[in-house]
């Protein structure tokens, strides 16, 4: 990890400010994700977390500051100079958002189509390859409607892998989920991590698959980072928000917990 | 005498609505231009396209089969009784044609495919929008906007003239069956129909139609992009869709009426 961390950043942002209307949603966040690493944002709800990663792609654009993806600025890049940026960082959404009118094996070829000219035969294997990465080769023929959550996450992650991203953004994979299904996820995020090398980046306030799958973790609390480190550091911080987060208790703010 | 932070209320509303209004307008007028260049992109959707003709087109046949039939049946029962009163029955067949191609055929057929369809399309989309599909088409790097709004807009403007046609002519054959029973032979209805239906008043009805279906789909789809706040908000955004396409549609007739009438 040494010789990474003299790396350009795979994913940075600096300053950047974001607001909805009179709402602020983030407020000067400063952000490092290394290349190859899987960093974690955690959060209480409305903290900011999924407004963050959808700055990552390009998906929302900053008020203010800047995004840069491998060193080159994004903030002011048009949606067709994005495209480039986004075949190769992919992103799994918060409930898959699976493409309702399609079937199971065309939601996962459906980014192949766009920007692959493949044979009806490679298509066919690279989808089977992908679902069969996310343990749902027999699910092909589905319709999303026929999927429990755990499945539709599934599905939406092999759609992400088949354009082989090097960077994978998760945007709260455990939620909704069964303990079950959460470690199931958490396994798959880990082993794609390993498999193909890619930078993960998941957003979630789920602690036990922080721990389980990240690197690095970064806190978020009202639009800032509040703190950032490993997950060894992050576990014996002694930052009063970390540990209130740690404890559970998610949304207690700092004054609150400096007066506790 | 309304106090003084009343009044500042009302402004403040007054203005933050027509700033609303600008904000929309600015956004329909921003996706127009997008949904004119997504068509000489790469990509262009040709199979959506195909599914979408016959989603908006072929599936409304019903509807405005019966909508014209009726509108036909109900205009001919009038003008053939308003007309006797005066002795002037025979030009039942003329006024029937006229009213229909003119104006009844293309506006009540905009109207219907403008219930149907356009709101169809705003909650189709809408609820993509609520859903982040529209997002994760964005995040493959495709265009939501040559894949979803592209293939209806080209759909439903080049349906609605068809089936424009397709209302004028059973409009027409409604007119008859109660001319027959007022003892208009079919002949005389159609010879009066032919010697005052130009092909002019036929084409400034069906042109109507490619600005109507043009902007029921536009409508459609930039109410449906703009949804916020989940199904609640499709809700909304399809009642929006109803109103101002069928408005658009009423005021755009007025309009292109006087426009035609110079031209043709």
């Amino acid at each position: 990890m040494s010789d990474l961390a003299n790396d350009v950043p795979a994913i940075e942002m600096h300053k950047v400010c974001k607001a909805f209307g009179r709402k602020t949603v983030l407020l000067n966040l400063d952000l490092a994700i290394r290349s190859g690493e899987t960093y974690a944002i955690l959060g209480g709800s409305g903290s900011g977390k999924s407004v963050c990663l959808k700055h990552m792609n390009g998906l929302l654009r900053p008020d203010s500051g800047h995004v840069r993806i491998d060193g080159v600025d994004i903030t002011h890049l048009s949606e067709s100079a994005l495209i480039d940026v986004r075949k190769s960082c992919g992103m799994l959404f918060q409930s898959g958002a699976l493409f309702d009118s399609l079937s199971v094996f065309e939601n996962v070829a459906y980014p192949l189509r766009e920007h692959l000219k493949l044979s009806k035969a490679e298509l066919a294997e690279r989808v089977k390859e992908c679902l069969a990465a996310v343990g749902l080769s027999s699910s092909q023929s589905l319709m999303p409607s026929e999927l429990s959550g755990g499945m539709r996450k599934r599905v939406g992650l092999a759609r992400v892998i088949a354009l082989q991203p090097k960077t994978i953004l998760y945007d709260e994979p455990t939620t909704g989920l069964d303990p079950g299904n959460s470690r199931r996820i958490g396994k798959l995020i880990r082993s794609l991590q390993e498999r193909l090398r890619v930078t993960s980046v998941v957003v979630t306030h789920d602690l036990e698959l922080c721990f389980a799958i990240a690197d690095r973790i970064g806190l978020l609390k009202d639009g800032a980072m509040v703190s950032s480190g490993s997950v060894g550091e992050m576990r014996d911080s002694t930052h009063p928000v970390v540990r209130a987060f740690l404890r559970g208790d998610q949304d207690a703010s700092l004054d609150e917990i400096e007066s506790s | 005498m309304i106090p003084q932070a009343k009044v500042e209320v009302r402004v403040e509303r007054v203005g933050s609505g027509a700033l609303d209004g600008l904000r929309r307008l600015g956004d329909f007028c921003l996706l127009c231009v997008r949904t004119w260049r997504s068509a000489f992109r790469r990509h262009f959707p040709v199979r959506e396209c195909l599914v979408q003709i016959e989603s908006v087109g072929v599936r409304s046949l019903v509807i405005v089969g019966i909508t014209s039939l009726f509108t036909g049946l109900v205009l001919a029962l009038q003008t053939v009784d308003s007309l006797t009163r005066f002795g002037a029955k025979p030009y039942t067949g003329s006024l029937v044609g006229l009213a229909i191609v003119l104006e009844m055929g293309p506006v009540l057929t905009a109207l219907m495919v403008g219930g149907r369809v356009g709101a169809g399309i705003t909650a189709e989309i809408g609820s993509m929008v609520v859903t982040e599909q529209v997002d994760a088409i964005r995040a493959m790097g495709a265009d939501p906007i040559q894949k979803l709004v592209l293939p209806r807009m080209l759909a439903v403007t080049l349906s609605l003239p068809l089936l424009t046609i397709l209302a004028d002519i059973i409009g027409i054959l409604g007119g008859l069956l109660i001319a027959l029973q007022h003892g208009i032979t079919r002949h005389f209805y159609f010879q009066t129909i032919f010697s005052s239906v130009t092909l002019d008043d036929f084409i400034s009805g069906v042109a109507k139609t490619f600005v109507f279906g043009w902007l029921i789909a536009m409508v459609a789809c930039s109410n449906a992009l703009a949804t916020r706040g989940g199904t609640v908000g499709v809700g909304h955004a399809t009642k929006r869709t109803v109103v101002i396409a069928s408005i658009s549609v009423l005021i755009s007739d007025f309009f292109l009426t006087k426009i035609l009438l110079t031209i043709l």
